[in-house]
C-alpha cells in the first residue's frame, strides 16, 4: 500500500464525522436541562395561553398549526444562531478549526441536532393540539408527505439562516436578544399569534410573505386543518407549490448567506 | 527536515507591522519557547504557523508544508492546545477525548492519554465540574490525542498552582522524550528555563535574541556578582572570574553568606525587550 492510499483511507469520512458530531451535540443539548425545558415549553405555553383567550371557531387549530411553525423556527433558527455564537465565544469553534475535522462535518452535526429537537417540538405541540384543541392528525398519505417536506424545507432553511445570523451578533451575550427580536417580529406579522391571518393588515401579510415563517405556518395549516378552511388564508387557498418554491428559495439563499458570512472567531480575520 | 522554518516572515495591519521579518528554525524533537511581551507578535506568528492567519511576505514551512495551503492530512499531524477554551461544559472528559480521537487517522488510545494528563479519576466527570488546572489538562489531552508530530502550546500553565505546573512540565517533557516537537509561548521565564531547549525573544515584531535558556543574551559568560559577609559588613564584587576571586578569599577561612549570582533569565529578558522598545 502506498502512503497516499494509506493516508486517504485513514482520514475519517465527513459524513461519519458529521454524525458523530450530531450525537455529541444532542448529548450536550439534552444535558442542559434548563435550556431544554424553556426551549420546548415556550411555544407550548404560548399555545395554551393563546388558545384559552381566542374563542372563535377553529382558533385552537389555527394556533396549533402556527405554533408548530414557530416552535420549529425556534429550535432551528434561534437555537442554532445562539448555539454557534456560543461555540464561537467559548472556544469550541477555535478548537475544532485546529483539528482535521472539516467544517462541513460541524454543520452536519448542527443539522442533526436541529432535526431531532425540531421533531421533538412538533410532537409535543401536536400532543397538546390533539388533546386540547381538537386537532386531527393527517389522514392521507399526501398530507403526511406535505408535512414531511414542509418540515424539512422549513428546518433546513431556518437552520441556514440561523448560521448566517450567528455571524451578525457581536457576542454570545447579545445573540439571544438579537435573534429573538427578529423572530418575534416575524411571528407577529406571519399570523402566528393573531388568527386567522386575514385579521392582519394586508401590508403586513405582504411583508411577511417575503419570509419563510408565514409559508411554514400555512403549509402546516394545510395539513392539520379541514380543507374548507383554506378560505381563512390571505389568498383563499393553501398555495402549496408557492410554499415549496419560497421555502426552497430560502434554503438556497440561506446556504449562500452562510458561506458568505460564516466566521470561525469573534475577531474579524486578518 | 526541520519541524518549522520561517524566512523573512512579515504581517502588517495597516501601517503597523505585527511581524516584521522573522527568521526561525525549530528542529524536530526540540522544545522551543517563544518569549515576548504582549503585542510583540507572538500570537500572530503562532497563528500563521497553525494556518489560521495569512501572511504578507516570507517563506513558511511547518512539517515540510506551507500552512496557508495545508489540508486535513497536515492538520492531522499537528496538535494545538488552546489558551482560553471553556467549551463542552456538559460532556465528560472521557466522552470528549474519545470523540476527538475519532477526528484523526492514527489517534492515541483515549484512556492512555487521560491517564497521561492525570485525569483518570475525573474521566467520568462533567467538564464544567473541573478546576482550572484540570480543564487545561483536558485541553492538552485534546491537543495530543491525534499523536501529533508538532504541538503548539500557548501560555499553557496560566492560573496553575506550583504543584500543578510541575506535573504539567513533566507531561511536556515526556511528550518531547517521545520525539514530539513542541512550540511553547509563555510569559513565565522559569517555565521557558525549565522546559525549553532553545528560546527566542520577540519584541516589536522581530527576534531580538535566540539561544539556549542558559546562554541567552550572553548570560553564561556575563560578569558574575559575588556576595559575602566579612567582619566589616556585607561585600559585593562584580567579576568576570568569580572562581579565582573565591579561591583568594577562601584563604581566610569560611565565608559567611557566600553567594555567586549571574544575571537571571528575567534580568536578561527585561534588558532585551527594553532595548528593543
Amino acid at each position: 500500500m502506498t502512503t497516499t492510499a494509506l493516508r486517504s483511507t485513514a482520514l475519517p469520512s465527513t459524513l461519519n464525522l458529521g454524525l458523530a458530531r450530531g450525537g455529541l451535540e444532542l448529548r450536550e443539548f439534552f444535558r442542559r436541562k434548563e435550556m431544554v425545558i424553556f426551549t420546548f415549553s415556550m411555544p407550548a405555553l404560548l399555545l395554551l395561553l393563546l388558545g384559552s383567550i381566542e374563542h372563535q371557531q377553529y382558533a385552537g387549530q389555527l394556533l396549533t398549526a402556527g405554533m408548530i411553525a414557530a416552535g420549529v423556527v425556534s429550535t432551528s433558527f434561534v437555537s442554532i444562531g445562539v448555539g454557534i455564537a456560543l461555540d464561537r465565544e467559548d472556544g469550541a469553534l477555535k478548537r475544532l478549526r485546529g483539528t482535521p475535522m472539516p467544517a462541513s462535518a460541524y454543520f452536519v452535526g448542527k443539522l442533526v441536532l436541529v432535526l431531532v429537537s425540531s421533531l421533538a417540538e412538533v410532537v409535543l405541540l401536536l400532543v397538546i393540539g390533539t388533546l386540547v384543541f381538537g386537532v386531527h392528525l393527517p389522514s392521507t398519505g399526501a398530507d403526511w408527505l406535505t408535512l414531511a417536506w414542509v418540515f424539512l424545507l422549513g428546518v433546513i432553511g431556518a437552520t441556514m439562516l440561523g448560521i448566517a445570523a450567528s455571524s451578525l451578533t457581536r457576542s454570545a451575550r447579545s445573540a439571544p436578544a438579537v435573534l429573538n427580536v427578529l423572530f418575534l417580529v416575524l411571528e407577529f406579522i406571519s399570523g402566528i399569534f393573531v388568527v386567522p391571518i386575514t385579521d392582519l393588515p394586508a401590508w403586513m401579510v405582504r411583508a411577511a410573505s417575503v419570509f419563510p415563517v408565514k409559508w411554514l405556518a400555512q403549509g402546516f395549516r394545510s395539513v392539520f386543518l379541514p380543507g374548507n378552511l383554506k378560505v381563512l388564508e390571505a389568498a383563499g387557498q393553501w398555495e402549496l407549490p408557492k410554499t415549496a418554491l419560497i421555502l426552497g428559495a430560502w434554503c438556497v439563499a440561506g446556504l449562500v448567506l452562510c458561506l458568505l458570512t460564516f466566521r470561525w472567531t469573534n475577531r474579524r480575520a486578518g | 527536515m526541520n519541524a518549522i522554518e520561517l524566512r523573512g516572515l512579515r504581517k502588517t495591519y495597516g501601517a503597523h507591522a505585527a511581524v516584521d521579518g522573522i527568521d526561525l528554525t525549530v528542529r524536530q524533537g526540540e522544545i522551543f519557547a517563544l518569549l515576548g511581551p504582549n503585542g510583540a507578535g507572538k500570537t500572530t506568528t503562532v497563528e500563521i504557523l497553525e494556518g489560521h492567519r495569512g501572511r504578507d511576505d516570507g517563506k513558511v514551512s511547518v512539517l515540510g508544508v506551507d500552512p496557508a495551503r495545508a489540508g486535513r492530512d497536515w492538520r492531522a499531524r499537528i496538535g494545538i492546545v488552546l489558551q482560553t477554551a471553556t467549551d463542552a461544559a456538559e460532556l465528560t472528559v472521557a466522552e470528549l477525548v474519545r470523540h476527538f480521537a475519532g477526528y484523526y487517522p492514527r489517534p492515541r488510545d483515549p484512556e492512555t492519554v487521560i491517564d497521561q494528563v492525570g485525569l483518570t479519576d475525573k474521566a467520568g466527570a462533567r467538564i464544567r465540574t473541573l478546576s482550572g488546572g484540570q480543564r487545561r489538562r483536558v485541553d492538552v489531552a485534546l491537543g495530543i490525542i491525534g499523536s501529533p508530530e508538532l504541538v503548539f502550546l500557548d501560555e499553557p500553565t496560566t492560573g496553575f498552582d506550583p504543584q500543578a505546573r510541575h506535573q504539567f512540565w513533566e507531561l511536556i517533557r515526556a511528550l518531547a522524550a517521545d520525539g514530539t516537537t513542541i512550540l511553547l509561548t509563555t510569559h513565565y521565564l522559569d517555565e521557558a528555563e525549565a522546559l525549553a531547549d532553545r528560546v527566542a525573544v520577540l519584541a516589536g515584531g522581530r527576534i531580538v535574541a535566540e539561544d539556549t535558556p542558559a546562554g541567552l543574551g550572553g548570560r553564561a559568560t556575563a560578569e558574575a556578582t559575588v556576595h559575602w559577609l566579612a567582619a566589616d559588613g556585607p561585600h559585593e564584587v562584580r567579576t568576570p572570574t568569580p572562581t579565582s576571586l573565591i579561591a583568594r578569599l577562601a584563604g581566610g577561612g569560611e565565608l559567611p553568606e557566600l553567594r555567586v549570582s549571574r544575571p537571571s533569565l528575567e534580568d536578561v529578558y527585561l534588558n532585551l525587550i527594553g532595548d528593543a522598545r
